[in-house]
């Protein structure tokens, strides 16, 4: 039976970008123009985990979004590989937020939309890596939550998924609705064939300010924090390192095994 | 109601054991019941608990809650939410710590939400304000390009600790402790989840958390091959463990369970050999920790030889099986 299917899914700064290329100016990190945004990797994957349960048993994907400016490129790739709806939360208000205002206007909106079998959410974000909105819209929500998952299907009304612990995975089973929070394990975010992509392109996301959703500006974005920001730094940790140089790579080997040997490190 | 008081850590039980993480917790919450001067308690749930509450006391516990039941076996979220519920409306702390591990990322959450309070997850570092009373949380974010203090007002203040980021006080058997065993009767009519399975990917030898040498492949390896060969038989010579980056476990290359980094294994080797790994931030947050890095990298510009003590510009291939057979040469002597 077809099911229906929330992704929430953020808009970072690419996170492959070279470390050197964030930079904290006051409380909030900087990349150059040439560092573009992307949707978190692990949010890919929770869209792959939807589009892979599309493609056995059938369903809707509504996307929702949260931020202000977002990149339409970037952020309706969703739909350019399958979604069938993009919802963004888009407003001044919603900047600034934690992992809490995140969740609890996420929440709001996945209210909204009323009907949903199943949540995915990417294990954590790219950028702040709390790892802590997917988690938090269950417990808002009331409905049962299995963290880090690397594969799902839906059998018998049931979700059947397959959680990464430290030492090897467990086999979990989860009445629905649920919500999964998806590591990268279960695989990449296939490519948006050129139909897809023109698709997307004319598609028009549905834009929620907070009043649409039910919330007051005040609970959402830096207003509605539990969690205040008192510094962002960036710990300078350069070494001094000491490049082992000679006439073949194979030498280089050796001599850096004389090299530890004479440091007393081996 | 009650003035919240004191911390309060979740310490966790591997296979009737404390992890490293329970005592790391432990030395941290030791300390900044000390900076409050007030006490630290220590949760023990699990089917049973036994000697450890004696253990958790000796490690710098004032006040061990114990809760013994059959569900509590194994972590399970919606058992384990039952018996914090229970356990902190008991104490009613101040700060709840946590560890950045599997059960604690995925309590902690639930928890913060449940309560309606703050939370900082992966910390690497906590202190108390002394003006405010609360709990300055140093976190990890950005991949580890940066870190962020964070505090929060409402109470408890939750924090989870990154794995090997806080330090255990020795051992003390002579410190001295009380023991509350706690009843709780767990609703099963409120678990939604059924762990139907549990499977083990036992990497085999010498484990990646315990070895004093790890030799770590990236993506640059560009396959699976390298990771049986190559590196093993530099792992081997130097008695340590073979690790990865992301991109081969993503890639199916090497099992998850070998996955160094920020969302895999944290580590901090003697020795750490970081070969054809670029030497991106969210790797780094799991090896930084090593007191020597030794990295091997074509690209003499990667990212890597700005964090490594000792390096090779050049192809893997070309340099390992030279440095593995000198260092075997070198240690027969």
């Amino acid at each position: 039976m077809p099911i229906n299917m929330i992704v929430c899914c953020k808009q970072v700064p690419d996170p492959e970008a070279p470390p050197a290329s964030f930079k904290v100016a006051g409380d909030k990190m900087t990349v150059p123009p040439d560092v573009k945004p992307v949707v978190s990797p692990y949010d890919e994957n929770a869209v792959e985990a939807a589009l892979r349960i599309k493609d056995t048993i059938g369903g809707k994907i509504t996307v929702i979004s949260l931020g202000n400016n977002l990149t339409r490129d970037v952020i309706k790739k969703p739909l350019s590989v399958g979604g069938d709806e993009l919802i963004l939360l888009e407003d001044e208000a919603f900047e600034g937020g934690d992992s809490w205002a995140t969740a609890n206007a996420l929440a709001a909106a996945i209210k909204k939309v009323g009907e949903y079998d199943l949540i995915f959410c990417g294990r954590q974000s790219a950028d702040w890596n709390a790892g802590q909105v997917g988690l938090g819209i269950a417990e808002i929500l009331g409905i049962p939550a299995v963290n880090v998952v690397r594969k799902v299907e839906v059998v018998d009304g049931k979700t059947k998924v397959e959680r990464a612990v430290s030492d090897g995975y467990e086999v979990v089973e989860v009445e629905l609705p649920a919500l999964l929070t998806i590591t990268s394990e279960l695989g990449d975010l296939r490519y948006a064939a050129l139909k897809g992509i023109m698709a997307a392109a004319k598609k028009q996301p549905i834009v929620w300010k907070p009043a649409d959703i039910g919330l007051e500006p005040s609970q959402v974005g830096a207003a509605g924090r539990h969690v205040k920001l008192a510094k962002l730094f960036q710990p300078v940790r350069e070494t001094k390192c000491e490049i082992i140089e000679a006439d073949t790579p194979a030498e280089a080997g050796a001599s850096l095994a004389v090299k530890l040997r004479e440091a007393k490190i081996l | 109601m009650a003035e919240n008081k004191g911390i309060l850590v979740f310490g966790e039980i591997a296979e009737g054991e404390f992890p490293s993480i329970t005592t790391e917790l432990l030395g941290c919450g030791r300390k900044l019941a000390d900076e409050l001067k007030e006490d630290l308690s220590c949760l023990l749930a699990s089917d049973a608990v036994g000697d450890l509450a004696k253990e958790a006391i000796a490690f710098g516990a004032d006040k061990v809650y114990t809760v013994e039941d059959s569900t509590l076996k194994r972590y399970e979220a919606d058992c384990y939410m039952q018996v914090a519920d229970q356990v902190i409306g008991q104490v009613s702390p101040r700060a709840i710590l946590l560890g950045n591990t599997p059960m604690g990322a995925d309590l902690a959450p639930r928890l913060a939400f449940r309560l309606q309070v703050g939370l900082s997850t992966d910390c690497l570092e906590l202190s108390i304000d002394p003006g405010t009373k609360q709990l300055m949380q140093t976190s990890s974010v950005y991949g580890g390009n940066a870190q962020a203090i964070f505090t929060a007002e409402a109470v408890p203040q939750i924090a989870t600790t990154r794995v090997k980021a806080m330090s255990p006080i020795e051992r003390d058997e002579s410190r001295k402790g009380e023991v509350i065993p706690v009843k709780v009767t767990v609703d099963m009519s409120k678990v939604k989840t059924k762990v139907v399975e549990t499977i083990k990917e036992e990497v085999t030898g010498v484990k990646l958390e315990d070895a004093a040498v790890i030799v770590c492949g990236g993506r640059g390896c560009g396959g699976p091959e390298p990771y049986d060969t190559t590196l093993k038989e530099l792992a081997d010579v130097l008695k340590g463990a073979v690790g990865a980056s992301r991109p081969p476990c993503d890639n199916g290359w090497v099992p998850e369970a070998m996955h160094v980094g920020l969302t895999g294994k944290i580590v901090a080797p003697d020795i750490y050999f970081a070969i054809a790994i670029s030497g991106a931030s969210q790797h780094m947050s799991g090896c930084s920790g090593s007191k020597t890095i030794i990295a091997i990298n074509k690209d003499p510009e990667a990212n890597i030889f700005k964090q490594a003590h000792y390096g090779v510009v050049s192809k893997f291939e070309d340099v390992v099986p030279a440095l593995t057979s000198k260092l075997k040469e070198l240690l027969a002597k």
